[in-house]
């Protein structure tokens, strides 16, 4: 399965009969194949789900779920495969590990968690967080985004995420340790304020637009999916009644009957199918949910971006205010107004050590300004440079990934199609033999 | 007088009707149309319509060519031959189609074609072609009624429909109510009395139907059955016909589930469609705003659309031929149960009369009646005509619900191949693309 780019493998992707899971692997696969020095150590798997009672933090029962991570190391030639080594982590953890790495790798679009409410519900899916399919396709999901950091070139090399999947009682306090909070919350305060950038980064704003596009389509497509799956559901069901009727009616038939009865079977069968096709639609769902919470990654990139550029832009145009202050202090003339210029206008000239003393601070703060200016441009250019290669990275996953996923949506289509042709078949082979 | 065979006239395979005895025949006429009772068809087709529409001069058909069609029937599978198309000589073929509006002052109306092909010797000409509305069709069926009252008329489709509701003139309603004609006009050409009925004839063949002039054709049968006294009361129902009555009453409430089924399928697959439009158009706009994704995102929208249009056109046809067929055989067990009643009444005045014809007889031993002999072959002559017209409608019936269920179960199978086929197409363009992309990855 690792040894994926080969003819065979294409040979079966042209086959139409790989089933739907067998496609979702195809992305993992290909996660794996990245290469990763993490990934060619161990293999990480969420494997269970648990429920657990007990009290939180203000001494309250509440039920929460905990998630089995299973960690072994990479399959060896002609080994046994060793016992995994596990540990239990509840949401939460994964959500305190994931603030950890957007505040560490402001320009990394860090992969997003599953949801922690089920929203876009069709009517029959429940939204509660205990109900077992939530519990399951959050699993799913919680590996999912594992892998996803362990795949990244930049992610997977981090001793806090590797201390996640190994440390089960001392990582708490090692996140901590790394004061990311602090950063956290000066990180949260900056990117709420509103600033306006002068010059702003053509390719990043175009970014930002996509990502809000994005967004909003997804957001739109799942909700109308919803929707259909509901209607869908209406049509299938009410073809029960059909199994009801027909059965009914058998009785009072003599030579029709028998055609009548085993036709009303299949008309249960029909009814009974849209049950399971529904379910392995939500995985598509899920895929496009992990892309609709991407894009809030993304502009997450940008935002923090647009900051920097916002700070680069106010240091140089505060650089340049003091570069005309001191100008204007060595030849006299004023033409920026200033609270200095005024008042020695009004309270006399100062005297020459003054201004000696005046121009000395401001030299001095100018070449301050310069080397924040040069820092901050550093800074930009970094960040640049470095969130663009993983955007690049990232369009390029998002385009495999969700292409996959379409060929896994019209794999689901066609297996439905398939059994209905069957159902309908069987039918009609029953009626005709009235 | 005894009976003879009634069995007859239900397989009356080997003899034209003309040769059996109808029951209340031996001394009298025979039923089928004879010298003297003048069919306006030959008559009355030198008048034009009056309907401005032109008619085809008939061509004569070749009795080689009849011929030919009968041996066809005969080396068909059982199960795909035309199910009017029994073990009887089969001389009479119809058709109802061509539809035209008309316009005169006074009002609109449809007229359709009916086309008669016959080798029987009861018609002048062996091909006619006549225009027709609706009310000439209600007219053929309250004179069959009236004249064969023993036996079970096919039913028309419904005669009113709110203005407002329905349009009646829109091609599908056109259509439906054209198929349900025919389906009727079939039926009674297809029955071994009500075929040689001359108002039949004179529906098929007159060119202008003179209504009015109530054709005095009532039999012996119809009048006699027209002036049963009311006020007998049924006490005891013959076991079969209780068995056909309970059959008729569930079958009929199964129908009526069976349609409230069919319509609720029709409400749930229409606001599906309404979703899944909308659904398609998300992905055809998402496309627009992606580069290498667009063309996967167009295809999907694609294979939406296709699936819609799949779905739109079995819903029509669910709505178009499966509902009304439906309909139709609800209005079919009204007619027979009113057969049925009406037999009841000729039973029950039967014993009522013998009954009061005894009493005297104790009295003072007057003879029973002449009378009463007569009510007495009008029930049984009811009761075998009624039982044979069950037996054809049962074998009938299966038929029509064996095509009619098969068909629906066709189209949801075309239905689930076209979309399996769109979906199908859509996966090998994705699926080059990717192989063109793993190629170039490992070149």
């Amino acid at each position: 399965m690792a040894d994926s780019v080969s003819s065979e493998e294409v040979a079966v992707i042209s086959n139409t009969d790989i089933t739907s899971t067998e496609s979702e692997n195809n992305i993992i696969n290909t996660m794996v194949e990245r290469g990763t020095a993490l990934l060619r150590k161990l293999e990480i798997n969420v494997a269970e789900a648990e429920k657990r009672t007990g009290k939180n933090t203000v001494n309250m029962q509440e039920t929460y779920t905990v998630y089995l991570i299973e960690i072994r190391p990479a399959e060896t030639e002609g080994g046994t495969p060793a016992a995994p080594d596990t540990l239990w982590r509840r949401y939460s953890e994964f959500e305190l590990l994931r603030t950890y790495l957007l505040v560490t790798y402001p320009y990394i679009i860090i992969p997003p968690l599953p949801e922690k409410r089920a929203e876009f519900v069709w009517h029959k899916l429940s939204a509660d967080n205990l109900d077992p399919d939530f519990v399951e396709r959050r699993r799913v999901g919680l590996e999912n985004f594992l892998l996803r950091v362990a795949s990244h070139p930049v992610l997977s090399n981090d001793k806090i995420f590797f201390l996640f999947l190994t440390e089960e009682k001392g990582w708490r306090d090692a996140v901590l340790e790394t004061g990311f909070q602090d950063k956290a919350d000066s990180r949260l305060k900056s990117l709420s304020a509103m600033f306006r950038v002068k010059n702003p980064d053509k390719r990043f704003t175009a970014l930002k637009q996509y990502s809000d596009e994005l967004n909003s389509i997804i957001s739109q497509l799942l909700r109308i999916r919803a929707r259909v799956a509901d209607r869908l559901y209406g049509v299938y069901k009410v073809h029960g009644n059909y199994g009801r009727v027909f059965s009914e009616w058998s009785a009072i038939e003599k030579e029709m009957g028998d055609g009548l009865q085993s036709a009303g079977h299949h008309m249960d069968t029909y009814a009974a199918s849209i049950d399971d096709i529904l379910e392995e639609e939500e995985h598509f769902a899920d895929q496009l949910k992990e892309y609709l919470f991407y894009t809030d990654a993304v502009r997450s990139v940008c935002r923090k971006h647009e900051l920097i550029q916002y700070e680069l832009e106010m240091a140089a145009q505060d650089l340049v205010q003091k570069k005309q202050q001191k100008e204007e202090l060595a030849t006299g003339t004023v033409r920026i107004f200033s609270l200095k210029g005024m008042t020695s206008k009004l309270f006399g000239q100062e005297s020459p050590e003054q201004k000696e003393s005046r121009l000395a601070a401001l030299e001095q703060s100018i070449q301050e300004g310069e080397e924040t200016v040069k820092e901050k441009n550093t800074e930009c250019q970094e960040f640049v440079r470095a969130a663009w290669d993983d955007i690049e990275r990232f369009k390029e996953q998002k385009d495999k990934d969700l292409r996959e996923a379409l060929i896994s949506y019209a794999i689901m289509q066609i297996s439905m199609c398939k059994k209905g042709i069957q159902v309908w078949s069987n039918a009609k082979e029953c009626f005709s033999k009235m | 007088m005894s009976i003879s065979a009634p069995k007859g006239l239900a397989s009356s395979g080997q003899k034209p009707i003309t040769e059996i005895l109808h029951p209340l025949s031996a001394a009298e006429e025979p039923l089928s149309p004879g010298p003297d009772v003048t069919v306006s068809g030959g008559r009355d087709k030198e008048v034009g319509l009056t309907n401005g529409t032109p008619v085809e001069t008939p061509s004569p058909a070749s009795a080689s060519v009849l011929f030919n069609r009968l041996h066809l029937d005969d080396d068909l599978d059982p199960d795909t031959r035309d199910p009017y198309a029994d073990t009887e000589t089969h001389d009479l073929f119809v058709t109802v189609d061509d539809p035209k509006k008309h316009v005169s002052t006074m009002e609109t109306y449809i007229t359709y074609r009916v086309s008669t092909k016959t080798s029987r010797i009861e018609f002048d000409l062996p091909e006619y072609s006549v225009r027709r509305r609706y009310q000439d069709f209600d007219w053929l069926r309250t004179k069959l009624e009236d004249s064969q009252p023993t036996h079970l008329i096919p039913p028309l489709p419904e005669k009113f429909v709110m203005k407002g509701v329905v349009d009646r003139f829109s091609e599908e309603f056109v259509e439906t109510r054209m198929k349900a004609l025919d389906k009727f006009l079939k039926r009674v050409a297809d029955h071994p009395v009500l075929s040689f009925n001359p108002h039949l004839n004179a529906f098929l063949s007159a060119k202008d139907l003179n209504k009015r002039q109530g054709l005095a054709l009532l039999t012996k049968v119809g009048e006699s059955v027209k002036s049963v006294a009311g006020g007998y009361k049924l006490r005891v129902r013959p076991p079969e016909f209780c068995a056909l009555g309970e059959y008729l009453d569930t079958f009929n409430q199964k129908l009526g589930t069976i349609d409230r089924i069919a319509q609720r399928i029709l409400k749930e697959q229409s606001e599906y469609l309404t979703e899944l439009r909308e659904y398609g158009t998300v992905y055809a706009s998402w496309a627009g705003s992606e580069e290498e994704l667009q063309r996967p995102l167009e295809g999907v929208a694609g294979c939406v659309t296709t699936c819609c249009g799949a779905l739109e056109d079995m819903s029509e046809n669910m709505s178009q031929d499966f509902l009304p067929v439906l309909r139709e055989y609800i209005l079919y067990i009204e007619s027979m149960k009113n057969v049925l009643r009406k037999r009841d009444q000729s039973q029950a005045e039967y014993e009522g009369r013998l009954e009061a014809a005894v009493l005297r007889k104790q009295e003072d031993r007057t003879p029973i009646p002449a009378e009463v002999e007569k009510c007495q072959d009008k029930m049984e002559c009811f009761n075998a005509d009624l039982k044979a017209d069950w037996e054809r409608w049962q074998s009938n019936k299966r038929q029509d619900f064996k095509q009619l269920l098969t068909g629906m179960a066709d189209k949801n199978v075309t239905y689930y191949e076209k979309c399996q086929a769109a979906w199908e197409s859509l996966i090998t363009v994705l699926q080059d693309k990717q192989t063109e992309d793993k190629t170039s990855e490992t070149n």
